[in-house]
């Protein structure tokens, strides 16, 4: 049901009404901004000088570019590792050794269950008493978030290669497949397919948890925008929040926009004869801290 | 173990603040994500872009951002201060944070389940001279809401777990900090962790549960 169909084409009635309405809402939002605006100015904080720094070259080739690729480089590794940790455990859960399935149930469930701040907390206090000394934000950042996000893509894995219809199995059964065959020749090819929409919105999902990397001091965007900018250009602490801010919602919304354009591709797609995937809802996943 | 049991009465107290976020975040973004639904499929179009746009930019913004901001930002800058008590100040100013960023989640929840309901309802509505609102209050939203029990549950579950986030918004009582602090006390210590994972369990499980069954009863019978 597309929205609009909530109200109909008014009649003179309900055109004032709406434009009473309309009215009403402009006065509202404008006074809430003005508010806004009112409060900020009284701080100071649209004067020209605490803005000045993002005009400059060396703001942004020194805090901001070396920020994002913090953030892209743990987003990278990241989505590698929990890809191919989501594939091993997606298909051991399909297992027909039930400790094989047993096994990596129990993994996916708890991984997915544990708040990701305290499994990155862990992990990082971790890593040097198993290892020794040494600089841990990285590794920590980014095998919590393998873990986390990987045992997501597990479940999306299985959700997908489920969503191939019975008869493509049974058909490939029917042409004589061993089972790795059926699983390499037939069914992943289809589930990939079906699965991607979900798989890039959980990477969105990925790509918004690395920000968490700013709690144990791990140097990306945020770090370098909100914490090292602020320092070095005293006042600068909201102009700062709003520029990386903008970075993240561009980042993040043109790869939701991925995900939509391949999810309406998908739909109408003859390489797979299952429809895409919605991720599994029952521990929060596809929710970003 | 050992130092499960020593640390434990600080532990709990600490989780018991998650919990209390989790109680007061969720029933606020439940109310601000239906405002927000409303606003959205509003027959004015101010009123659905100020929803759209206020969807997408606090959805797409990490909650630790949202959190930072609320504190170093919006506290600390522009002087928004709920408490004259720290403590309490940085509580409420993850109340507004957290609350403000759940309720996209709720908000998108709702519409999806806006689009389940059949077209004849709005249609029926309107027939017999309901206004937008009472369509709305009357008609969509009940029939909206029992369809996306169980994705608001899985919002929900997010919620709880998110509230180990509050360190960046500066509240420094809950259980993610207090880990952390005894950590640096200790050493790491698997048992604590693991202390702290169950007791977020014992908490995020029933609620899946819980929604799901509802989810399973209140289904609208199509």
């Amino acid at each position: 049901m597309s929205t609009n169909i909530l109200f109909d084409a008014p009649g003179p009635r309900g055109r004032l009404r709406n434009n009473v309405l309309t009215l009403l809402s402009v006065v509202v939002l404008a006074a809430a901004a003005y508010y806004v605006y009112a409060r900020f100015d009284a701080k100071g904080q649209w004067e020209g000088e605490i803005w000045k720094p993002f005009l400059d070259v060396s703001t942004w080739t020194e805090y901001i570019i070396p920020g994002l690729l913090g953030t892209l480089k743990a987003a990278g590794i990241s989505a590698v590792c929990a890809l191919v940790f989501g594939a091993i455990f997606g298909l051991a859960r399909l297992s027909d050794h039930r400790w094989v399935r047993g096994v990596a149930g129990a993994v996916v469930e708890t991984f997915r269950a544990i708040p990701l701040l305290l499994l990155i907390f862990f992990l990082f206090f971790l890593a040097p008493s198993v290892f020794g000394g040494g600089d841990y934000t990285l590794i920590a950042l980014v095998a919590g978030l393998t873990l986390y996000n990987g045992s997501v893509l597990a479940e999306i894995v299985r959700a997908g290669v489920r969503a191939v219809p019975t008869g493509q199995a049974e058909a490939a059964q029917a042409i004589g497949l061993r089972k790795s065959q059926m699983m390499r020749l037939v069914l992943l090819p289809q589930a990939v397919t079906a699965m991607m929409p979900a798989i890039v919105s959980q990477l969105v999902v990925l790509l918004k948890d690395t920000a968490l990397g700013y709690i144990i001091a791990y140097v990306d965007l945020l770090n370098m925008g909100f914490k090292l900018i602020p320092a070095v250009y005293f006042g600068s602490l909201i102009p700062a929040a709003i520029v990386i801010g903008v970075i993240y919602i561009a980042l993040n919304m043109s790869l939701s926009a991925l995900a939509n354009w391949l999810e309406r591709r998908t739909r109408h797609s003859n390489r797979t004869a299952a429809q895409p995937i919605t991720p599994p809802v029952d521990t929060g996943a596809g929710i970003p801290a | 173990m050992d130092d499960l049991i020593k640390y434990a009465p600080d532990l709990l107290a600490g989780f018991l603040e998650n919990v209390k976020l989790s109680l007061i975040c969720g029933a606020l973004a439940l109310v601000l994500g239906t405002v927000l639904v409303a606003a959205r499929v509003a027959p004015t179009p101010v009123l659905r872009a100020a929803g759209t746009l206020y969807v997408n930019v606090v959805r797409n913004t990490p909650l630790t951002l949202v959190l930072a901001f609320s504190s170093l930002g919006l506290s600390d800058t522009i002087g928004l201060t709920f408490s004259e008590t720290p403590s309490t100040n940085s509580f409420w100013l993850v109340v507004f944070g957290l609350s403000a960023y759940t309720a996209t989640f709720v908000c998108e929840a709702l519409r999806a389940g806006i689009n389940t309901v059949p077209l004849g309802q709005a249609e029926a509505a309107r027939a017999i001279g309901l206004t937008f609102l009472q369509s709305l209050r009357l008609i969509i939203l009940p029939q909206a809401f029992r369809t996306v029990v169980a994705p608001l549950g899985s919002v929900m579950i997010a919620m709880i777990k998110n509230t180990t986030v509050a360190i960046a918004g500066g509240y420094l009582m809950e259980s993610a900090f207090r880990m952390r602090d005894t950590f640096d006390d200790t050493g790491v210590s698997i048992p604590i962790f693991l202390g702290l994972v169950v007791a977020f369990m014992a908490v995020t499980l029933p609620v899946g549960f819980v929604t799901s069954r509802l989810a399973s009863k209140l289904a609208v019978a199509r």
